[in-house]
């Protein structure tokens, strides 16, 4: 009896030990692998296939960064994490990163001590009903039973959204994307919410999406982008970086096929600076000097990651909107390789 | 001649510690402690460095901030608004339905089968023994996953009551709506009610109606010991029992009626509206799967405690009862019962800690207990892992030790006195 009760509490002080977190890069080197939270499951963003090889638009920013640390995209563990699950999750240190819809807020960023890197889709939540129920409006709602996420802006701003209009709601609270799916194809909830790409990528696992309508109200932002533990920078810079380069890739016209040809040299000094054939980015983040162009040949640069799992002619089907470069009116802004 | 010598004056050596049997085991017991203290010590100081360094002091001011979410189930007011602390309280108040409707359903259920097991009829004791053997040796969760899933896939949604060819239809003259968003069943209102006080600075809605029910009934059951108590002296006087039964049902009963005349009750029936059923008393279907998942699986093993109670009377007991004369049913309730109370209690209690312990499983069906707000929801918006978490452990430790000191006064009362 003594005995199992040290033992326990010789594992809580090992658990509680290794709570300080510096020289992320050392220990991800050391493991020889990323881990790398990500969904439960939402398709296009992330999911295992059925040979269990995980896929998708988030798995892609995992990838990139496994690559340009190792060289090789497939160096990544994936943890799967829920709504609930996924901050202590990474601040624990079971993960280096998290990649998983995650929405940058000010207390996220400042009060859970987490740094945001970037963002990888500009989203913002909205309503799926079935077309049977007639509804146009989310401010038709009222009364409505609906299904949510626990533990995520969802639920904050549902609750805002229906006090803000003076209508009510029942809300169901449920801990994973399938089983909010599960819940609303029975009918125990009239709508379900969530970040409204999530929504597109749900309902495309229909078996009739046309029997299903996103209604017109986009009711919150959720800039959504991958996040480290605040306080290694280091750290945070590698990942951040990461996904400047697939960005500025689209920008400079780098992609997975003329990436071979482009790192030979190029007339372009910033496309040289990014591919390692010029100056020494790779040596500042402490990387070697083709970290970059192994980023993005890992699954191509952004435009091909977002055609590839959620773009139009998957039967996701979003469209850039927002996502689109600055340079084609959207909000994809990669600061320069200089 | 003296061959008798003293023995030699024990002095005390260090090493006596170790190799003195008389010393040993307080030396390795001085030493376990200290070890252990030191490991305490060590672990707090290191939780405490390894959040400081992350930025994190340990804070409890969060639990006043307004919590942002809505909460489905809610037994007092609350809105998205209300503090932390509030979301946690009505967690607690969601916990303590399910504990106590679980626990009520779980013996009455738990002791039916478990006399049933012991059944002459080999039937009903094959069928009570598939019963227990069943839902002991599935884990509960599954249950609880299971019962929802069924409510859920099976029951009709509340469009199917809509329109000339509803495909569902109310039950008990339309009254009682069986959905898979739960069941709606009629609520008791008062028209002409004397409202509601707060108390606690407002924290809390007393219902003066429900009071003033609760109050009558009180002072019914006393009058209604009183006749017994007369009663059993002219028994014990005369030898004769007067009949009684009427004027203790009376009592009870007719100034009941008159209260609830006064008050104006009558039942507020749901109707579909919308959405949803609104109106009547919405048992969620959460709360529902939660329930009877928690009270099948405890009344297993309920079932298996009142059998070997009852198992543990000897067949003596029964024989000298009916040779004095006494029926099967009184031997039951004065000789047998009473007795084997004795040996049921004590597991009986361990059982009732589990069903409420067991509970914490809501979070699988999205049933708002305190694990779902205080340490699910209300950690997650705020980071306070730590903070939620203990504070949790304090809540639920509070409970488990309330129900064992009531049913320890129990088991007390009804032990054997030895004379
Ligand atoms: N962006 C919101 C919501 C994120 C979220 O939970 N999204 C859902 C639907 S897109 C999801 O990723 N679910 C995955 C899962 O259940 O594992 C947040 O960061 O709180």
């Amino acid at each position: 009896m003594k005995k199992s009760v040290f033992l326990g509490a010789l594992t809580v002080a090992g658990i509680a030990a290794g709570g300080v977190f510096a020289g992320t890069l050392d220990d991800v080197k050391a493991r020889g692998k990323l881990n790398c939270g990500v969904t439960t499951g939402v398709a296009g963003f992330a999911v295992p296939d059925a040979n269990g090889e995980w896929d998708g638009f988030d798995v892609g920013v995992c990838r990139a960064v496994a690559a340009a640390v190792f060289g090789d995209p497939t160096a990544v563990e994936f943890v799967p994490t829920t709504g609930k699950t996924r901050f202590t999750a990474l601040a624990s240190g079971e993960i280096d990163m998290l990649a998983r819809n995650t929405t940058w807020t000010f207390s996220r960023d400042v009060d859970l001590k987490f740094d945001f890197v970037g963002v990888n889709y500009y989203d913002g939540q909205g309503f799926m009903v079935p077309t049977a129920l007639g509804v146009t409006s989310a401010k038709e709602l009222d009364g409505a039973t609906v299904c949510i996420q626990t533990g995520t802006t969802t639920e904050l701003n549902l609750a805002d959204f229906f006090r803000a209009n003076g209508i009510s709601y029942e809300p169901v609270p449920i801990e994973t994307n399938a089983e909010g799916q599960q819940q609303y194809l029975a009918g125990a909830c009239d709508t379900y919410t969530t970040d409204a790409s999530g929504l597109a990528a749900t309902r495309a696992t229909f078996e009739s999406p046309d029997d299903h309508v996103l209604l017109p109200e986009i009711i919150s932002k959720e800039p959504l982008g991958p996040l480290v533990r605040h306080g290694d920078n280091e750290w945070g810079d590698i990942v951040r970086w990461s996904l400047n380069a697939l960005i500025s890739a689209e920008e400079l016209g780098v992609t997975s096929a003329n990436i071979g040809e482009m790192s030979a040299g190029t007339n372009n000094p910033e496309i040289n600076r990014l591919l390692g054939t010029e100056g020494n980015l790779g040596e500042m983040l402490g990387l070697s000097a083709d970290w970059a162009k192994n980023a993005i040949a890992a699954g191509g640069n952004y435009a091909e990651l977002f055609e590839r799992n959620i773009g139009e002619n998957t039967p996701i089907g979003l469209s850039r909107g927002l996502n689109a470069q600055w340079t084609d009116g959207g909000l994809l802004y990669s600061p320069p390789f200089r | 001649m003296t061959t008798l010598t003293d023995p030699p004056k024990e002095s005390f050596r260090l090493s006596m510690l170790i190799y003195d049997t008389r010393y040993r085991s307080m030396t390795i017991q001085v030493v376990a402690l200290i070890g252990f203290l030191i490991a305490i010590g060590w672990l707090i100081s290191n939780t405490a460095n390894n959040l400081a360094e992350l930025g994190k002091e340990p804070s409890f001011g969060f639990l006043w901030e307004p919590a942002g979410y809505d909460i489905n189930q809610r037994l007092l007011d609350y809105n998205s608004q209300s503090p932390h602390i509030r979301a946690a309280v009505i967690g607690l108040m969601n916990t303590l339905v399910v504990a106590v409707l679980g626990c009520i359903t779980a013996t009455v259920l738990g002791v039916t089968i478990g006399v049933l097991r012991l059944s002459k009829n080999w039937i009903i004791a094959r069928l009570m023994t598939i019963y227990v053997e069943s839902f002991r040796n599935v884990p509960v969760l599954l249950w609880i996953v299971f019962a929802m899933a069924i409510i859920t896939e099976t029951l009709p949604q509340p469009k199917d009551f809509r329109g000339e060819d509803a495909i569902a239809t109310m039950k008990l003259g339309d009254s009682v709506a069986i959905t898979n968003r739960g069941v709606y069943i009629p609520e008791p209102l008062f028209s002409s009610g004397i409202g509601d006080v707060s108390v606690f600075n407002d924290a809390f809605e007393v219902s003066l109606d429900l009071m003033a029910i609760l109050a009558l009934l009180g002072a019914s059951l006393v009058i209604s010991g009183l006749i017994k108590k007369r009663a059993d002296q002219i028994q014990a006087a005369t030898g004769v029992r007067p009949t009684t039964w009427y004027a203790r049902l009376g009592v009870i009963v007719i100034p009941m009626a008159i209260l609830l005349y006064v008050l104006g009750f009558h039942l507020g029936y749901p109707e579909l509206k919308g959405f949803n059923f609104t109106g009547g008393t919405h048992l969620r279907n959460s709360l529902i799967a939660l329930w009877l998942a928690l009270s099948l699986y405890t009344a297993a093993f309920i079932a298996e405690i009142v059998r070997a109670g009852i198992l543990a009377i000897s067949k003596g007991q029964t024989e000298a009862a009916s040779a004095l004369g006494l029926r099967p049913s009184r031997t039951m309730n004065l000789v047998i019962l009473p007795q084997a109370l004795r040996v049921i209690i004590p597991p009986l209690i361990s059982n009732y800690l589990n069903l409420t312990k067991n509970s914490s499983l809501a979070i699988a069906v999205g049933y708002m207990d305190l694990t779902g707000t205080l340490m699910g929801i209300t950690l997650n918006q705020t980071g306070r892992e730590l903070e939620t978490v203990l504070l949790g452990m304090l809540v639920y430790l509070t409970i488990s030790l309330s129900i064992s000191m009531v049913m320890n006064w129990y088991n007390n009362s009804v032990k054997l006195r030895e004379r």
